[in-house]
């Protein structure tokens, strides 16, 4: 297939340009050790590691991905180079599938760095992997289409870094990772149930220590239907804002 | 090939006049040019909210031609040319490009076109040939074929030692070259070109110059904008005119030409001034003319027809005055432009910077 082609090329590109890069890389490594110690250490008694595993995963996998793919659209918008991406004969949802697999692939890797870890320290038996790495997969490609959202709606690189932390980390407190949601002020509440973090958290919760408290069916729908709003929306305000 | 069919006459005279030279030079470059419109264009439109960049504008580009936009700053060239390639989207028009929706069908039409913008879009931090590789594979080239296309552009636009040189530092004219080689690499049938010699050196423009003639030579069809009127003229087979987004004139430059060599203009360097009753005296003598005394020892008389020398040498010699020389000159395309089309030659050739010819 002769945009297939295309595909994978954006793919190699990016990946070569900006997710292998040395600093990205060890920004890959070293920011998930960093949460998983923090969260070892901030604890008085000896805490079950496991416990941790799944927020430190959707932490990593959130700070992986949702800044990069921003700036990396906002630079390469700057310099005009999109341009040429939008002028080649690739139809635009496989173009920004294209631009957002790589941030989705280096959110996945990021995630596992934590486990790797994790897995010196305690015994992972029992941990369900199929419904991890689809939680894993879901948390990326939210947080990488909430990125691309982030990208369509801001024009300066130092922009796209601000909007990310904006989301970010009221994302980080309201998704039930430090304090649980119903010890949340009650209005706080419905937030939390808007966030898709809230979901991949629990979903992740249920994958490695079935304490999950939502339903899985529902947290992989909610998951499934963010996933396609933000890239429909993303895409439609791509076409209207930049194909002017 | 090599030297365009039609060359600006270097050598010419200092005030704009166009010479018989040019005139015939320009009558074998239409060669290759076809009758069938590749690009078609009606009625289109931009508005950008109240603001009306480009006001329905409609002309058609045959196979094999050059077709030259020319225009002031501000004229709707870029979002024209923005328009054909699918990164602006009409108001309202149509656009028929190789038989094609330009509008419907625009990533079938992306295929068939290369666009070269007027600021270098290529990525900074990889260098010349991996950034024409990655180019090529955008319209699906195999690999073996995209990089002997990379490295045959590299050599033809003697850039094969800046190859491996990250595009960020390369010169302003490397640029421009590595980004015709990019917009050139799936060997389209019509490239877009918006202001390809703006704002480089003189020796890298006239380079960039014959490499679309060499293109065009080979059959690619190229559409290109430019504000510099001798280069549209060196260039170009037909010529629109743009300014405050309409089309205020499209035309050939032979036409034009023809066109120029229909009013006749005598110069007569004179040794004594006559002040400004002569120039009456010539009009109530002379019927049918027109008199511009240029400078105390230098008259222009104009007719739309051929001047006959002797009827003015008995005027003069009748008057008292010596004439030192009389010279046939014929109005500069420049002089046709601004009559045709209103367009102040200052405003367009108030420039973003850079250097022209
Ligand atoms: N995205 C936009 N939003 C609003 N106005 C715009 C936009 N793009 C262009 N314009 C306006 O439309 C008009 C035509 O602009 P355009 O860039 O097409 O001119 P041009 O002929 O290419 O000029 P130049 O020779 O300077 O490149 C200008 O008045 C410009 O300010
Ligand atoms: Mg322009």
């Amino acid at each position: 297939m002769r945009t297939g082609l295309a595909f994978w090329s954006i793919l190699k590109k990016d990946m070569r340009n900006y997710y292998l890069k040395p600093p990205n890389i060890s920004w890959g490594i070293i920011f998930p050790i960093s949460w998983s110690l923090m969260f070892i250490m901030r604890s008085a008694t000896p805490v079950d590691v496991r416990e941790l595993l799944p927020g430190v995963m959707a932490l990593s996998v959130l700070f992986g991905t949702t800044s990069m793919l921003a700036v990396t659209i906002t630079f390469e918008r700057k310099s005009r180079s999109f341009e040429r991406l939008l002028l080649a004969p690739i139809s635009l949802n496989r173009l920004m599938l294209a631009k957002t697999t790589g941030a989705i692939l280096f959110g996945l890797v990021n995630a596992f760095i934590p486990v790797l870890v994790v897995s010196f320290l305690v015994d992972l038996s029992g941990v369900n992997w199929v419904l991890t790495v689809v939680g894993v997969l879901l948390i990326a490609v939210t947080s990488t289409f909430l990125g691309l959202f982030i990208a369509v709606s801001v024009r300066e690189v130092f922009e796209a870094q601000t909007f990310s932390n904006f989301f970010r980390f009221p994302m980080i407190f309201l998704c039930g990772l430090f304090i649980p949601i119903d010890h949340l002020p009650f209005f706080m509440q419905p937030f939390s149930y808007l966030l898709p973090l809230t979901y991949g958290v629990d979903l992740l919760r249920f994958a490695i220590n079935k304490t999950g408290y939502l339903r899985l069916g529902l947290s992989l729908i909610v998951l499934l239907g963010y996933s396609i709003g933000l890239f429909t929306i993303s895409v439609h305000n791509i076409r209207k804002k930049w194909i002017y | 090939m090599g030297e365009p069919k039609c060359v600006y006459q270097e050598s010419r005279p200092k005030d704009g006049k166009c010479s018989t030279k040019l005139i015939k030079r320009c009558q074998g470059r239409e060669k290759g040019v076809t009758n069938l419109p590749i690009i078609e264009v009606k009625d289109l439109r931009k508005k950008f909210g109240d603001f009306e960049a480009v006001r329905g504008i409609s002309f058609s580009v045959k196979k094999g031609e050059i077709f030259g936009f020319l225009g002031p700053n501000g004229a709707g060239k870029t979002t024209t040319i923005n328009m054909l390639t699918g990164l602006a989207l009409p108001t309202a028009g149509e656009i028929i490009i190789a038989g094609q929706d330009g509008i419907k069908d625009i990533k079938r039409v992306q295929q068939l076109i290369g666009i070269v913008p007027d600021e270098s879009n290529l990525y900074d931090e990889m260098n010349g040939y991996d950034n024409l590789v990655f180019c090529a594979s955008l319209y699906g080239m195999k690999k073996a074929r995209r990089e002997k296309r990379a490295r045959e552009l590299l050599k033809q636009f003697a850039l094969d030692d800046a190859g491996n040189k990250p595009f960020k530092a390369y010169s302003k004219g490397m640029k421009r070259k590595l980004t015709i080689a990019a917009g050139i690499i799936h060997e389209p049938e019509i490239l877009f070109l918006d202001e390809p010699t703006t704002g480089i050196d003189v020796e890298s423009a006239r380079q960039i110059r014959r490499l679309i003639t060499e293109l065009n030579a080979k059959g690619t069809t190229i559409f290109l904008t430019t504000h510099y009127i001798e280069e549209a003229e060196r260039l170009c087979h037909r010529i629109g005119f743009i300014t405050s987004g309409e089309i205020v004139k499209v035309s050939s430059v032979r036409a034009l030409m023809n066109e120029a060599q229909q009013e006749k203009t005598v110069e007569f360097a004179i040794e004594r001034g006559g002040g400004p009753e002569l120039g009456t005296a010539l009009l109530q003598q002379f019927s049918h003319i027109t008199v511009k005394q240029m400078s105390p020892d230098s008259i222009r008389i104009s007719a739309a027809e051929e001047i006959q020398l002797m009827p003015f040498m008995r005027f003069f010699d009748e008057c008292g005055i010596v004439v030192r020389e009389a010279k046939i000159l014929r109005p500069s395309l420049e002089e046709v432009f601004v009559k045709l089309t209103g367009i102040e030659i200052s405003k367009l050739k108030e420039e973003k910077g850079g250097g022209k010819k």
